[in-house]
């Protein structure tokens, strides 16, 4: 029975391993081959050019610059945040934290019309300051600059950030806060020496995803930032697509590559050092009592509802709104097939596709993301190896996604393996930017567990799944939950290489939008907007599933 | 724990669902690989399944520029048999590649010949487009501004901050219209296209990433909220403003001499497949007269073949440039990387 569990653990331990590396690192290696290797002679010389141009050596500066900046912000802005979602109960609350995750899985496009209706020189704001104040010119000029970049960042990953911070924060013991309150600690203190040092696996964790993400930038900085900026990943895009320039593309792809791992492997070191573990007793929200208590709370909330609903809500009154009444024309434009076109999508078939593809992903990237974390965080074997894999999990995030598509079509075309058009390749696409996120949302949870309790439980006799059901299973799931919601929307929003893919028609919403979007007309732009509602909702309506599964089947003990 | 379990099957079940779903249509036969914007009736495609009993799977690749790419790395072993939508800008790359398989279609005599080249050994000729600039004819009229009749008038400071155009490193008419400034004013002399383009962007000309954002997000008869009144579009593109109850387009395109590029797609049969007859049977299709005069509505774009009638939205409201600027595909390939380069100097400095 012992050799079943200890060979079945190393089984375990394989699969992601065997996923990562038939889809990820394959698939990278043939076309960093394929690039480098001119006439069976390796040629470098992508990156001398690299390194003497002061352009590329500019873009790479500001791809820093704003990714820092980005991530200061968006942490800055999440940590009162995610206080007031720990301690507080508030009605409407998970539905709000529910909902802060939307603007993730909306397409650039759809986002930089959703703040064009809302700041651009015609938008709601604008014109309602120049009525207030009778102004001559739109007050808020905001078209083009690194500010409408930084903003729409902070737009796009402030869930991520409060959601990883919250589901730990949650999970920490209140003991020392409330010691540190009896001991007299002054509101500064609670935040510099108690809070932030207790938060930082948290914090860290997730100032780590939203810098990738940021770094990586490519639609908002193409969209919002105009010809004058410039990030890596619009620079691979570029060399890859126009001037199938491979050996330069391939260069800064593996600069890209670097500079994170970089990172990667200073965010492991810092974790490392920190995972303590600690009994818990959870923090219990309560209600805001005081006025000061309030105004704090209404202030957060403020923020999240006006940073992150209100572009949202323009977008929906964009498209129920049409020539100054409101109408459900370009929803049910969606339905009709019009030109009678052959690629015309009913919206229930996009919608389905889009859930079958968003299912496929979260169960792939749910399984190998905590098998990953487990790996990584010694729990399953005992070995070293861990350390080593850790600063590697999420290096499919910060490959290019023109990159990583190109080498599914590269590697993949041979029997057995031959997926390059096949629709296996969207989920498995989708999953490689999910599960590193699912991995680490779970890790910083798996590392708060004491040791002590499973092994007191092996000493009682209980079976290793018993175990991991009833210790480890509830004490991960908040986190868990996390996890998969982001790789659900992940999913839903198409991030990563499947959209450099060749596919066959199975056609998904955000792909629809873009269809619309590509042709002249109102109709077809209004019907855009529906579409991205109906997107909206669906995912919407799918986060608070996710939710319900927790309380039903997992919960807290 | 029972909950559990429960939940867990009926996940697992969903996913299976969700598996056959996308399963179920997986087809067979003759694939296609064609750009996002690839569009035919049902009617005409099913046509031609029925005469020829070939099932057509279409695969969709991204832009142009990403589906020759797909097809130049795949050379020989090929994604699908039959490659449509590769345009005059790219076709130097894919030729210089060889990845098609030479065929002359028995119907390329009924092609209009300003359409046909050396490239015909290879790849056939499907349909064109001009990108030409659109302008809000309600803008015009209300502030009684005279419509620009050449490339150098827009530099004027009447028409100051009132044109969007795309950033050619990300967008195809972006490019084009790059081309047509190149083709107009030259790349040696007192004043090349770079002079012009720094002028331009003195004049508060709008830089956009994509075409769905410039006709989106900053044309006036595009957006509500947009405040550029002109737009770098396509010829085609009128028609689908106009208002069905006025008969009125509100959007013009400007066809002057000079002012439109020609973009011309061709299709090709990748070298590798192993389909050639019924690929050869799919490029007749798509110069057979059913396709043809099925282009327009569905693609945005006007038939090659001689005499194919236009439908009646296109005849009235589409205007076709006389004169478009026509470059050799070998001379674009070869210094697109330099116009691109040279034009973001200009144009961010």
């Amino acid at each position: 029975m012992n050799n079943i569990w200890r060979w079945g653990r190393y089984g375990l331990v394989v699969l992601p391993l065997l996923f990562f590396g038939l889809f990820y690192l394959y698939p990278v290696a043939t076309i960093f081959d394929y690039s480098f290797r001119a006439d069976g002679v390796f040629d470098l010389s992508g990156f001398a050019s690299i390194a003497t141009s002061a352009y590329y050596r500019d873009t790479l500066v500001f791809t820093v610059f704003q990714a820092t900046l980005s991530t200061f912000f968006t942490i800055l802005l999440v940590l009162p945040g995610a206080y007031v979602f720990v301690h507080y109960k508030f009605p409407g609350r998970s539905l709000l934290l529910s909902m802060s995750t939307l603007p993730f899985v909306l397409p650039t496009v759809v986002v930089a019309t959703a703040f064009l209706a809302l700041i651009g020189p015609r938008g709601l704001l604008n014109t309602a300051l120049m009525d207030l104040f009778n102004l001559e010119a739109p007050p808020i000029q905001l078209t083009h600059t690194l500010t409408l970049i930084l903003i729409v960042h902070v737009f796009y990953n402030y869930s991520v950030a409060l959601r990883i911070i919250v589901a730990y924060w949650s999970g920490l013991s209140s003991r020392i806060e409330d010691a540190a309150a009896v001991l007299g600690a002054n509101r500064w203190q609670m935040w510099w020496r108690i809070r932030l040092p207790l938060l930082r696996p948290a914090i860290v964790a997730a100032a780590l995803l939203v810098f990738i993400f940021t770094f990586t930038s490519f639609g908002v900085v193409l969209i919002l930032g105009g010809i004058r900026f410039a990030t890596l990943e619009v620079q691979i895009y570029y060399q890859t697509i126009n001037l199938l320039n491979l050996p330069t593309a391939a260069a800064l792809s593996l600069i890209q590559i670097l500079i994170m791992l970089l990172a990667m492997l200073y965010y492991a070191r810092l974790q490392r050092q920190m995972s303590s573990s600690q009994t818990v007793v959870p923090i219990r929200p309560k209600s805001a009592s005081t006025w000061q208590q309030r105004l704090f709370v209404g202030g957060n909330l403020f923020v999240v509802i006006v940073l992150l609903l209100m572009p949202l809500l323009a977008l929906i009154v964009r498209s129920l709104w049409i020539d100054g009444q409101f109408s459900l024309e370009y929803y049910t434009l969606l339905g009709e097939n019009v030109r009678n076109s052959v690629l015309f999508v009913p919206p229930m078939k996009a919608i389905a596709n889009s859930i079958a593809f968003g299912l496929m992903t979260t169960f792939i990237a749910v399984v190998m993301g905590t098998l990953l974390a487990y790996l990584v965080g010694d729990r399953l074997v005992n070995t070293r190896v861990g350390r080593f894999i850790d600063p590697l999990i999420m290096l499919p995030l910060a490959t290019s996604a023109v990159t990583l598509g190109l080498g599914f079509i590269l590697a993949l075309d041979e029997p057995p393996l031959n997926l390059r058009t096949s629709w296996v390749l969207i989920p498995i696409a989708h999953s490689l930017v999910a599960t590193p996120f699912v991995a680490r949302s779970v890790l910083p949870a798996l590392r708060q567990i004491p040791p002590s309790l499973p092994e007191a439980a092996q000493v009682l006799g209980a079976t290793p799944f018993r175990i991991w059901r009833r210790i480890e299973l509830p004490l991960i799931s908040r986190s868990l939950i996390v996890g998969a919601t982001f790789a659900f929307a992940i999913s839903l929003g198409e991030f990563g290489a499947s959209v450099f893919v060749a596919r066959p028609d199975t056609p998904t919403m955000p792909l629809v939008i873009y269809r619309l979007l590509g042709q002249p007309g109102t109709e077809n732009y209004g019907q855009a907007l529906a579409m991205s509602v109906l997107l909206l909702l669906v995912c919407l309506g799918s986060f608070l599933l996710i939710e319900r599964f927790r309380e039903a089947g997992v919960g807290e003990f | 724990m029972k909950a559990l379990s429960r939940l867990l099957l009926v996940f697992v079940f969903l996913v299976c669902v969700s598996s056959l779903i996308i399963a179920q249509d997986e087809p067979i036969t003759l694939t296609v690989l064609t750009h996002d914007s690839f569009n035919v009736s049902e009617d005409v495609l099913a046509a031609f399944q029925e005469e020829t009993g070939i099932e057509v799977e279409i695969l969709r690749g991204g832009d142009a520029g990403q589906i020759v790419n797909q097809s130049v790395l795949t050379a020989g072993n090929p994604l699908a048999d039959v490659l449509y939508g590769i345009d005059n800008t790219f076709l130097s790359r894919a030729l210089g590649a060889g990845i098609f398989l030479p065929y002359e279609s028995s119907l390329l005599g009924t092609v209009d010949s300003r359409f046909l080249s050396e490239a015909v050994d290879y790849v056939t000729p499907i349909d064109y487009g001009d990108v030409c600039i659109n302008y809000d004819v309600a803008y015009f009229e209300e502030n009684e501004l005279a419509v620009p009749q050449s490339l150098a008038e827009l530099t004027a400071p009447e028409y100051e901050g009132l044109l969007v155009a795309q950033n050619p490193a990300t967008s195809s008419p972006g490019l084009a219209f790059l081309v047509a400034t190149v083709s107009e004013f030259g790349e040696d002399g007192d004043y090349t296209y770079l002079d012009y383009w720094s002028d331009l962007v003195s004049n508060d000309t709008l830089i956009a990433d994509s075409w769905s954002d410039a006709y989106f997000t900053y044309f006036t008869a595009g957006s509500e909220d947009g405040t550029y009144p002109m737009v770098v579009s396509y010829a085609s593109s009128p028609p689908f403003t106009v208002d069905e109850e006025t008969e009125t387009a509100s959007t013009e395109s400007i066809v002057a001499d000079g002012m439109c590029f020609r973009q011309i797609e061709y299709v090709g049969i990748l070298a590798g497949t192993e389909k050639v007859q019924a690929a050869e049977q799919f490029v007749d299709f798509m110069l057979s007269e059913a396709f043809q005069a099925d282009l327009p509505l569905q693609m945005y774009v006007f038939p090659v073949v001689e005499d194919i009638e236009l439908p009646e939205l296109f005849a009235e409201y589409a205007q076709i440039p006389e004169n478009p600027v026509v470059v050799d595909p070998a001379l674009i390939e070869e210094n697109r990387e330099n116009w691109i380069q040279s034009w973001t100097e200009t144009v961010l400095r």
